[in-house]
């Protein structure tokens, strides 16, 4: 028995808790502390991953690998591990997992132990679904991670919750299945399901396949990623989820779950199919421009605060799909840490409109205006909130936006077009966030049932510190981030670029 | 003159099993009598440690522990006692367990409880067992009468209430119906072949094949018909006609057993004709056999019509009998896997996987049905299942483990069987089935989450009666579903192994 690596350690520490939850805890409060010091440990030991991570190593690091099925013609492995690229999206779900957790201390109220134990059965498959390198353990956390949302939007969403609920099910279990085919084609053909042997025996040329059938593979596994992201024109399912969703559910929707999707993209489809992802990278960026562009457009029409960050996501998440076409060092490293930034002040965002739903019960911005006066502390936080979601310079939404368009406008699939549009959405943004702040905070109170409105209480609060002080650490100290990806976006980028030179070349 | 022959010849003791088991029941049948009206849980105490025992033999050969008998083949080759009837063997005879503690507490709250019920669902489940074991067509035809015949009688056996009586009726003249055409197709084979023995049979249909003797159309036709007749027992489309009505009206208690029990029946059936018999049945130099084709177009409309009818049904029986239909189209794209040389040992691994994982989810999903059932057989309908978490938590999370696992959704044991019987079909380059086979699987999404969302997301009353037994049955199947689908490994490792060499 080999040691068990910390990755393992981290991965299992919330199905550890679930269980310990599950054994001892007696009382709704056991169910909620349970699942927040679940979080919290595992955030804790997380910390650990960054102190181990080796910047030096561009591969996998603290892996572990453990047969698990073993058939005549094909091997399926318990393998985690985390590179410089998965590491941070460990990092933003142990991150936000405790914030979410206690955001929910005080709106749910109804089947309060099945709601903690979706949480934290939530944060397991996240993680799995981050740090497993086989293709069926992949598979399992990504399809998993569908069965707690739904519970959560279709028990404790609003109105419409159970049309939300099963749109959102089926739609992502839809893409899905495709790639379910195409992982089962590639296991087939390789005799392992584990994503760094496959890559090995394509870069030895014992596993290759013909341009037509890697674009088609591209599609398989892109289609699936492309509706988790969501990229327009497959997004249809993203405002109902996220509106009809409890607080914490469009948090981990926004903050985690979206970035299975463009993780997808740079763990599968950039590696495995790298001439495709060159051939396809143009209309790839054409819809992820279309994206920033709509998403921001449409977030201008909005009357509902919920609706208006909802949008705002297909357009952030478009400037992630650009970055990571661009298909160099600075577009996959932006695209990366966009990742999380988005993760950060869009689940920042979706906590602040909590706050007032909890207050007010209502989310329409016409029913707000002036509430500065009322809650300044509140006010205070969702400034800056808004502000690094709109990438205001020195908070972190920048630095990603404008490692982006340094990436796009430098790449070399991709025209300067796409740097001109997306620059556009960024003038956009400013502009839909800044007519939501100035409707529902600046101006008169004049609204009677506002006038009385509480601050921030403990709970609150302490889920909204964490949140600004990441805004402002990654704002200006963004080459600390940049250094763990380094090495691996170098070589993912070789990989792309030298499979392309050999084909050229044959 | 004839020769005596020689009792050692036989290899009885390979089948010891099976044996065991037939001779169980009829030994129950008479003890049954000497046991007062009253006092009928013994009979069920008396059942249900036959079926263990008969179990625990059964894996004791599934295991290698021991070696009953001379090596696998018994009975002069009627009889073949392998790690594929070993498997099945395993499996009929936990969803009879299932099946007998699904029923104590059901019959007695309906006012049937017979003994009768227990040494038919014994006789039943020895058929399937001789099923998995065949080694000659005919052999196949008697254990499908065996396997058959006890259920058109627990169809029935809530005379005089109506449904009951169509359904065992209905389900009777069709199931004859279709044996006749079993029957039919076994002559034709055996007129080309002029042998209804699997070796015998392959070694005839390879020189078929080499001669491209004329007698092939025969072998075809026969080949076809055969198909129909199993088709029957599997419902599959377009002979799945009976199961809606047969489901609805038969006691849910034996349609939670006979749902899971007939599947395997059928497709052991189907496994051994088509993969030890007939594989190398090709036409016109082709590697795979001339029947895949066959066997995955009806594989096709079975999903796509199982799953699409389902979707409308509102009583949950009829949900569940087209959802039947429609993992019958799951498997049978195994089956059609099994036509291609290079991946016949995995297809039919992957079936028998997928056998497995049906059997804990399926009699499952019908125990929570017989739990909100009320005495009247009423209470069956979507509507039922409204409001069930908020009364009966434990209920509803089982139910809603059966219908995940029913849809195929990871860490339960129905993920795992897709997995594999989709990696089969992609293996023999099947794509465009295991294609329709993802769709559909997404089309039965949508009413199995209804039935979750009705569950959770709704009020409603509720209600629902678990006594102990079936308590434990709905636990086991609960425990099983999850437990095959977090360790895949155990599946696959009943799996391995199981090769149809036999008629190689």
């Amino acid at each position: 028995m080999e040691d068990i690596s910390l990755v393992t350690v981290v991965f299992m520490l919330p199905l550890v808790g679930l269980v310990l939850m599950l054994l001892f805890a007696r009382t709704e409060q056991g169910y909620r502390w349970g699942a927040l010091v679940t979080s919290l440990v595992t955030f804790g030991v997380s910390l650990l991953l960054l102190r181990n991570f080796d910047t030096g190593v561009s591969g996998l690091q603290m892996v572990q690998k453990v047969d698990w099925i073993t058939a005549d013609s094909f091997t399926i492995r318990y393998y985690v591990g985390v590179d410089g690229i998965s590491i941070w999206l460990v990092m933003l779900t142990t991150f936000i997992m405790p914030l979410a957790i206690l955001a929910s201390f005080n709106p749910i109220k109804d089947r309060v132990r099945l709601y903690y134990l979706f949480m934290v059965l939530m944060e397991w498959a996240m993680l799995g679904v981050f740090v497993a390198q086989d293709l069926f353990l992949f598979y399992i956390f990504w399809e998993v991670t569908l069965v707690p949302m739904y519970f959560l939007i279709g028990i404790w969403g609003a109105e419409d919750r159970i049309y939300a609920a099963v749109k959102f099910f089926l739609y992502t279990m839809a893409g899905s299945l495709l790639m379910l085919l195409a992982i089962l084609w590639l296991g087939n053909k390789a005799g392992t399901f584990s994503l760094p042997d496959i890559l090995a025996k394509l870069e030895t040329g014992e596993l290759s396949f013909s341009t037509n059938t890697a674009r088609w593979l591209f599609l398989a596994f892109g289609i699936a990623f492309a509706i988790k992201v969501p990229m327009w024109p497959l997004h249809s399912w993203l405002p109902d989820a996220h509106v009809q969703a409890p607080t914490a559910g469009s948090v981990i929707l926004a903050g985690v779950l979206l970035k299975m999707g463009t993780y997808g993209f740079v763990r599968f489809n950039l590696p495995l199919f790298p001439e495709a992802s060159k051939t396809f990278a143009p209309y790839v960026a054409v819809l992820a421009v279309i994206g920033i562009i709509y998403g921001a457009w449409v977030s201008y029409g909005q009357k509902d605060v919920k609706k208006l960050v909802a949008y705002s996501s297909i357009s952030h998440l478009g400037f992630v799909m650009l970055g990571l076409f661009a298909l160099n060092p600075a577009g996959i490293q932006g695209g990366i840490l966009q990742m999380v930034n988005h993760g950060i002040s869009t689940g920042g965002l979706f906590l602040l409109v909590g706050v007032l739903y909890e207050r007010r019960h209502t989310k329409l911005m016409s029913a707000f205006g002036g509430i500065w006066r009322a809650m300044p502390l509140y006010s205070g936080i969702a400034l800056v909130i808004v502000l690094s979601s709109m990438g205001l310079p020195g908070l972190n939404g920048f630095v990603g936006e404008f490692t982006i368009l340094l990436g796009s406008a430098g790449s070399s699939v991709l025209s300067w077009w796409f740097t001109f549009f997306a620059a556009i959405g960024i003038i956009l943004a400013a502009v839909y966030m800044l007519y939501m702040f100035n409707t529902v905070f600046m101006g008169a109170l004049d609204k009677e049932e506002n006038k009385r409105l509480p601050d921030l209480n403990w709970q609150e609060l302490w889920s909204l510190v964490p949140i600004l002080v990441m805004v402002f650490v990654i704002g200006l100290q963004a080459g600390y981030f940049f250094k763990f990806m380094d090495g691996s976006v170098q070589e993912l980028v070789d990989q792309v670029n030298t499979y392309v030179m050999t084909a050229a070349g044959q | 003159m004839f020769s005596v022959p020689d009792l050692s010849d036989l290899n009885a003791g390979a089948a010891l099993p099976a044996i065991f088991l037939g001779a169980y029941a009829c030994l129950l049948m008479i003890v049954d009598l000497f046991i007062p009206r009253t006092r009928k849980q013994i009979t069920v105490a008396l059942t249900l440690v036959g079926l263990g025992a008969a179990l625990a033999l059964s894996l004791l050969a599934l295991g290698d522990v021991v070696e009953f008998g001379d090596g696998a083949v018994a009975f002069g080759g009627m009889y073949v006692a392998d790690r594929f009837s070993d498997a099945v063997n395993v499996t009929v005879l936990i969803t009879a367990i299932l099946g007998v503690l699904v029923a104590y507490n059901y019959l007695e709250r309906i006012r049937r409880q017979r003994s009768e019920y227990y040494y038919l669902l014994l006789f039943t489940t020895l058929g399937v067992m001789v099923m998995g074991a065949a080694g000659d067509l005919v052999i196949v035809f008697v254990a499908l009468e065996l396997l058959s015949i006890p259920l058109y009688i627990l169809s029935g056996f809530r005379w005089p209430q109506e449904a009951s009586e169509e359904s065992a009726l209905k389900y009777f003249i069709l199931g004859a119906f279709s044996s006749g055409f079993l029957v039919y197709g076994i002559a034709l084979v055996y007129g080309a072949t002029g042998t209804t023995d699997f070796r015998a049979l392959w070694q005839s249909i390879g020189q078929i094949v080499a001669d491209d003797a004329s007698s092939k159309y025969l072998l075809l036709v026969g080949t076809g018909l055969v198909l129909v007749g199993l088709g029957f027992k599997v419902a599959a489309v377009p002979f799945h006609m009976w199961t809606p009505d047969v489901y609805q009206g038969a006691p849910t208690s034996v349609v939670a057993y006979m749902s899971v029990a007939a599947k395997i029946g059928g497709f052991a059936a189907l496994a051994r004709v088509l993969g030890a018999g007939m594989g190398n049945l090709t036409l016109g130099g082709e590697a795979a056999a001339a029947w895949q084709s066959t066997v995955w177009i009806i594989a096709a409309l079975t999903m796509i019509l199982g799953n699409v009818v389902a979707i409308v049904q509102s009583d949950l029986k009829r949900l569940l009998a087209y959802s039947s239909i429609a993992h019958a189209g799951y498997l049978l794209i195994g089956v059609a896997a099994v036509g291609t040389p290079a991946v016949t040992d995995e297809a039919v691994r992957a079936v028998v996987m997928y056998l497995v994982a049906y059997a804990f989810t399926n009699v499952g999903a019908f125990a929570v049905i017989i739990a909100v059932e009320k005495d009247d057989a009423s209470n069956t309908g979507l509507d039922s299942m409204r409001g069930l978490a908020a009364r009966q938590p434990l209920l509803a999370a089982s139910m809603a483990v059966f219908m995940l696992s029913l849809t195929g959704i990871p860490l339960t044991a129905g993920f795992v069987g897709k997995w594999f019987v989709f990696k089969s079909a992609v293996a023999a380059d099947l794509i465009p089935v295991a294609v329709i086979g993802v769709l559909t699987s997404l089309v039965s999404a949508y009413y199995y989450l209804r039935i979750v969302w009705y569950m959770y997301f709704e009020q409603g009353k509720g209600e629902a009666y678990v006594p102990a037994p079936l308590a434990w049955a709905i636990s086991i199947a609960t425990v099983g579903t999850l437990a095959l689908g977090i360790f895949p490994y155990l599946l696959s490792d009943l799996a391995n192994g199981i090769t149809l060499a036999f008629g190689r």
